[in-house]
C-alpha cells in the first residue's frame, strides 16, 4: 500500500482545484457543480465547501447525479442505487462534473448521457481528484486534475474520507 | 444487490429483503419519472413480451410504459385475434415467441398458476401480471409503495381490505406482502365473499361490519366485486351490497380520523365505492396508478439485470 496523497496534501489539492474552478468561472453565476454518486460526492462536497469561502453560498448550484441506470454493464450485475438530486435547470449552463477517480472513463460516459437527459448544457467540464492515465477505455479527459498517477489494472486506488472512513487519505493498493 | 428469485410469480415467493429492494428501487425510478426526459437507457438490449390472455387497462399500459421508459423493446400479445383462438396451447405460443429471442415475459392469465406452469418450462424471466384468483404481485407492490409514501412506512400500519376477498388476486398478494412487512391486516366484507379459514391461514382479522373495519384501520383498500368470477349468487343484489359495504363520504366523515382510501381499479362507482369518496382528498387512487409505473420499472430492472436469463440457468 502506497500513499498518494496524505491528509495535508489532500486539503491543499482540494483548495487548488477550487481555485482553478474559480479562475475559469469567476462568479459561478452561469455554472453548476454536479457530483457523481456515490463516492464522488465526498469530493464534490469539499470543493463546494471551499468555493463557499470565496463566493456567497446562494450563488452555488450544486447537484448530485446517480448514473446506475446509464451503465453499460446492467446485464453483468446490478449496482447499489443512489439518489439523484438536480433541483435546477442545466439548460445552457456550464456544468462541472466532479468525481473522485477517473479510470476507464466509462462512469463519465454514463454521467454525460445521464446529464443530457436533464437538458442541454452549454459546456461540460470534468474535475477529478485522481487521474489514472493509461487506463482509459474511452476518449475522455479531465479539465481539472488533482493528481495524475500511473497504475496498472491489478492495482486499486482508494480514497478515504473522514466522514465515511474515519481518515483522510488517497492510497494505491 | 439481487432479488432472491428469477421470476416474479407472486409475493408468496419473495422475502422481506426482496420487497424492500423493489420498493427502494422504485423510489429512484419515481425520481426518473419527474425528469424532463422520463426515460433511461437501462434495458436497451432487453426484449419483453406482454402476454395478456385476459382484459386489462391499467396493468397493461403501466407495464408498457415501464418497459418503454427503461428503453426495452416490447411486443404486445392479446389472446383475442391471435392463434390462441385457433387452438394453440399456451406453451406453444410462448415458445414460438421466445424463439424470436425474447428475454422476459409479462403475463396475465385467467387460470391461476399459469405463470408458474410457464416458469417450469421456459428459460425467460416471467412477471405475473395477475393469474386468475391467485396473485397480482405488482399491484400489491405498488399498493405498498403508495402506503409507504403516504404514511412513511408499512410496519405496524393497519390496513383493511374490503370487498370481494374470495375472488381477488389483489387481496391475496396484499395479504402476503403486508404480513411480510409487519403491517396488520383486516379483511372486511360479506361472509360469502371471505374464505372460511383465511383468518387462521394468514393470521389476519376478519370483520363483517364495514363501519367497525373503517374505525379500526389507517388505510382502506377497497376491492371491486368480481362478478365475472362468481358463478353462483353470493349476495342478493349489487344495490344491497352497496348499502351494506359501499364506502361513501358520509361514512368516512363519521369516523374520528382521516383514513386513506385505495382502490386497485377498475372502480364500479356507486357499488363498492361512491364517487364522493373515490374523488375525495383522502383517496390516493390516482397516485397508486402513477406509482405503478415506477414499481414495475423496478421489478423489470431487477429481474433483467445481473445476467441474462440463459446465463442464470
Amino acid at each position: 500500500m502506497k500513499t498518494i496523497l496524505n491528509e495535508q496534501q489532500l486539503a491543499i489539492t482540494i483548495q487548488r482545484l477550487s481555485h482553478q474552478v474559480l479562475e475559469n468561472h469567476l462568479d459561478l453565476e452561469n455554472t453548476v457543480l454536479i457530483g457523481i454518486q456515490p463516492r464522488g460526492i465526498y469530493f464534490s462536497n469539499r470543493i463546494v465547501q471551499q468555493l463557499k469561502t470565496h463566493v456567497p453560498a446562494g450563488t452555488i448550484h450544486y447537484g448530485k447525479l446517480d448514473i446506475t441506470f446509464y451503465r453499460d454493464d446492467v446485464r453483468k450485475g446490478l449496482h447499489e442505487l443512489n439518489q439523484t438530486d438536480i433541483p435546477f435547470s442545466i439548460e445552457d449552463k456550464n456544468v462541472i462534473l466532479i468525481d473522485d477517480v477517473l479510470y476507464t472513463g466509462r462512469t463519465i460516459r454514463a454521467a454525460l448521457d445521464a446529464l443530457l437527459d436533464f437538458g442541454r448544457p452549454g459546456k461540460v467540464e470534468l474535475c477529478v481528484l485522481i487521474d489514472r492515465r493509461f487506463s482509459r477505455q474511452l476518449p475522455i479527459q479531465a479539465d481539472y486534475t488533482g493528481k495524475t498517477i500511473d497504475s496498472i489494472i491489478t492495482q486499486k486506488v482508494k480514497v478515504f474520507w473522514k466522514e465515511n472512513d474515519g481518515k483522510e487519505e488517497v492510497v494505491l493498493l | 444487490m439481487q432479488l432472491s428469485t428469477k421470476h416474479l410469480l407472486g409475493i408468496r415467493d419473495l422475502q422481506q429483503g426482496d420487497i424492500q429492494l423493489i420498493l427502494d428501487t422504485a423510489t429512484q425510478f419515481k425520481e426518473v419519472l419527474q425528469r424532463p426526459i422520463k426515460k433511461v437507457p437501462t434495458l436497451r438490449d432487453v426484449t419483453i413480451v406482454n402476454l395478456f390472455y385476459e382484459n386489462s387497462t391499467r396493468t397493461r399500459i403501466s407495464f408498457e410504459l415501464a418497459e418503454k421508459r427503461l428503453s426495452a423493446d416490447t411486443i404486445n400479445f392479446t389472446a383475442s385475434g391471435s392463434s390462441a383462438a385457433k387452438g394453440e396451447t399456451l406453451l406453444d405460443t410462448v415458445n414460438n415467441i421466445l424463439s424470436m429471442k425474447v428475454d422476459m415475459v409479462v403475463m396475465r392469465h385467467s387460470a391461476s398458476g399459469a405463470p408458474h406452469f410457464l416458469a417450469k418450462h421456459i428459460p425467460a424471466a416471467i412477471v405475473n401480471a395477475g393469474d386468475g384468483i391467485n396473485e397480482h404481485p405488482t399491484q400489491a407492490l405498488l399498493d405498498a409503495f403508495s402506503i409507504r409514501e403516504k404514511l412513511g412506512g408499512l410496519a405496524g400500519k393497519k390496513v383493511a381490505i374490503i370487498g370481494d376477498i374470495m375472488h381477488s388476486r389483489v387481496a391475496l398478494s396484499n395479504i402476503y406482502l403486508l404480513k411480510k412487512m409487519g403491517a396488520e391486516v383486516m379483511l372486511a366484507g360479506p361472509p360469502t365473499l371471505i374464505p372460511v379459514y383465511i383468518r387462521e391461514a394468514f393470521d389476519v382479522r376478519v370483520e363483517y361490519n364495514l363501519k367497525k373495519a373503517l374505525e379500526w384501520c389507517d388505510v382502506a383498500n377497497v376491492l371491486r366485486i368480481q362478478l365475472e368470477r362468481q358463478n353462483q349468487p353470493l349476495f342478493s343484489s349489487l344495490r344491497e351490497y352497496s348499502l351494506a359495504y359501499g364506502v361513501n363520504k358520509s361514512l368516512l366523515d363519521s369516523l374520528d380520523k382521516k383514513i386513506v382510501i385505495m382502490h386497485p381499479g377498475p372502480i364500479n362507482r356507486g357499488v363498492e365505492l361512491d364517487s364522493d369518496a373515490a374523488d375525495s382528498k383522502q383517496s390516493i387512487i390516482l397516485q397508486q396508478v402513477e406509482n405503478g409505473v415506477a414499481v414495475r420499472m423496478a421489478v423489470l430492472y431487477l429481474l433483467a439485470g445481473g445476467g441474462s436469463a440463459a446465463e442464470k440457468n
